[in-house]
């Protein structure tokens, strides 16, 4: 047997080389894009993958991330790197109570209740006039550097900020994938009866994985606030963007560690190229591409574009495709 | 608040809540009958309401005559939904179900902004217009006529379950799948039914509002959510549940925004469907 190249450090350097041969600018802020929608769709995964929690609510996280560390930067000139843990605090404490009762709920009944508790969060946000209302926020101007996170001249920082995040993310994805909580996670999502009657108590683990998920999605909501230095209930809230971050995972692997990656470059690419080739989102392409995909990676690929090559290779290996735990 | 103010925003709440519960109705009764959530349901009402639009603007034919033909269009639409794509994600997870029905709201949407672009459009001086006055309440004809037409269509779904060899067929899957199966119904010409009637209600929603609504891609949204919290209150899976339900969503809506502020009124009935299903999750009249 070859020694074995570890592969996570070899896309590890690529990634981190891949700013020297992509220069172009927008090129630059593409990949900026592609790691900040793949992180949001690991930290998806935890809750929605692994503890199969459906959520379409997790722009309430990523909002209130963006909100906390504005806010506190705004009112009281607090460091974002602090709002960002902040925003992660108060999200992850949002979640739990949020979750202490609707994780009672099951199936659709789950997934509905997140669309409502973010709905109304983003109408109280778009008419509470203290954090803005519907008009938005806009981060004061400051000197750029990583003490401010602001960067102005070059946008490659930011690039290195969310590449940082979205390993952190991975990383404790992984270690929770590995731990006895992964085990738990997979018996709560495939064998809810079963788990209970052994002694798990659900509800604590679905608190652990929405903890974790929501910390990690508002932490992407502060990023994405000192990117663009401004926001909005509309563009940090709306049910479209909790749709996003949960179609990511689908569509590259709902539960596989790197499912959500694969997921969000090929949406974030979708994205580009139609807004290039028919100009704006307003004409339509770009849902009528999205809506196409889900169905097919629905209805013929249901483990997503991870499961769907895993079946392949499996085949071509000369075996049964696997049944498709969802791993 | 006079007792004028409280019965006019009172009835003005029935009225719309009657068309939600026509809304409700199709959805509760495609998860009665087949347990799946459809998240393109409001898709439909726009779909329908594009219809009555169309053929009130270029055929000037007023959306109450042509209503019949919404009817069937959306019935069609429904039942090839059905035949394409639910078919075969009857038997998936819970999640390629969701996501299959998601997906079709985000093509549809799609589609309706390539083909008639974003913009809001209305159905102008229809023969369904002015308002009539009874002592000092005011109501609009359009919303009138849209409460009555809602519940001429609900009172003919539940006839239709209720009173006919078909519905009783239907109402057989409903219950157990596999046992309507042995009894010789064929179960997938009843789920393509469902589809079709579910689909249906939401094309006759959308015509009756389309003579007082603006028109445009994503009108659906919010009437899926309400269409949620009506079906939740009233109780997975129950036609009769979701009338009432409806009749209570649309007051709560009217009187709620009346009292605390118009902006806020989604918030108020999506705060309902929580106390719903984490005090009463049967709602109203489930089954358990």
């Amino acid at each position: 047997m070859i020694k074995r190249i570890n592969p996570f450090l070899v896309v590890f350097a690529a990634a981190c080389a891949a700013p020297l041969v992509v220069t172009n600018p927008s090129h630059q802020n593409f990949l900026i894009l592609v790691m900040m929608s793949a992180q949001l769709g690991v930290a998806w995964n935890i809750l929605g993958g692994y503890a199969g929690q459906v959520s379409f609510g997790h722009a309430a996280f990523f909002g209130i991330g963006a909100y906390t560390s504005t806010l506190l930067l705004i009112q009281f000139g607090v460091s974002p790197w602090i709002g960002m843990v902040a925003g992660g605090t108060v999200a992850m404490i949002f979640a739990l109570l949020i979750g202490w009762p609707c994780f009672k709920l099951k199936g659709h009944y789950f997934a509905i209740a997140t669309i409502a508790v973010a709905e109304i969060l983003q109408v109280v946000f778009t008419n509470w006039t203290s954090v803005g209302s519907a008009v938005g926020l806009s981060l004061p101007m400051q000197q750029e550097g990583l003490k401010a996170f602001v960067f102005n001249a070059s946008k490659l920082p930011y690039y290195y900020i969310a590449l940082g995040l979205l390993i952190g993310t991975v990383l404790a994805a992984r270690t929770i994938e590995r731990s006895f909580l992964g085990h738990y996670f997979r018996a709560i999502k495939d064998e809810p009866e079963a788990a209970r009657s052994v002694g798990v108590n659900l509800t604590r683990y679905k608190l652990v994985a929405i903890s974790v998920s929501s910390f990690l999605t508002a932490a992407g909501g502060t990023l994405y606030a000192q990117k663009e230095l401004f926001i909005d209930p509309a563009s940090v809230m709306a049910t479209s963007l909790s749709v996003k971050i949960a179609l990511a995972s689908i569509l590259g692997g709902v539960g596989s560690l790197f499912g959500p990656v694969i997921g969000a470059g090929i949406l974030t690419s979708i994205e580009e190229v139609t807004r290039q080739i028919f100009g704006g989102s307003g004409r339509g392409t770009d849902l009528i591409l999205y809506g196409l995909i889900i169905l097919v990676v629905a209805v013929y690929y249901p483990n997503g574009v991870v499961g769907g090559i895993k079946a392949w290779g499996e085949r071509l290996a000369g075996r049964e495709p696997g049944s498709g735990s969802g791993r | 608040m006079s007792v004028e103010i409280l019965l006019q925003t009172l009835l003005s709440g029935v009225l719309i809540g009657l068309v939600y519960a026509l809304v409700a109705v199709g959805l509760t009764l495609i998860f009665g009958v087949m347990d799946i959530v459809n998240f393109a349901h409001g898709e439909f009402l726009m779909l329908g309401m594009y219809a009555s639009f169309w053929l009130f603007a270029l055929y000037a034919l007023d959306p109450i005559f042509t209503l019949p033909f919404t009817a069937l269009l959306l019935f069609a639409v429904g039942a090839a939904v059905y035949q394409t794509v639910i078919r075969r994600i009857i038997h998936a997870s819970m999640l390629a179900q969701i996501f299959s029905t998601f997906g079709l709201m985000v093509l549809f949407r799609g589609l309706a902004q390539f083909l008639w672009k974003p913009d809001f459009r209305s159905v102008e001086n229809s023969l369904v217009s002015g308002t009539v006055t009874l002592g000092a309440l005011q109501f609009g004809l359009p919303q009138i006529v849209a409460g009555a037409g809602a519940i001429g269509a609900t009172l003919f779904i539940w006839w239709f379950l209720n009173r006919t060899r078909v519905g009783a067929a239907l109402e057989a899957t409903a219950a157990d799948r596999e046992a309507a199966q042995l009894m010789g119904i064929p179960t997938q010409r009843m789920f393509t039914l469902a589809w079709g009637i579910g689909a249906a209600c939401a094309g006759v929603a959308g015509a009756l509002l389309s003579t007082f609504y603006p028109v445009f891609p994503e009108v659906g949204a919010n009437f899926v959510l309400i269409a949620f919290v009506v079906v939740a209150l009233g109780g997975f899976g129950s036609v009769t549940g979701a009338f009432f339900a409806g009749i209570i969503v649309g007051v709560v809506e009217v009187v709620g925004g009346f009292l605390i502020g118009p902006q806020l009124k989604l918030a108020l009935v999506l705060f309902l469907y929580l106390l719903v299903v984490l005090l009463r999750p049967q709602g109203l009249l489930g089954r358990a």
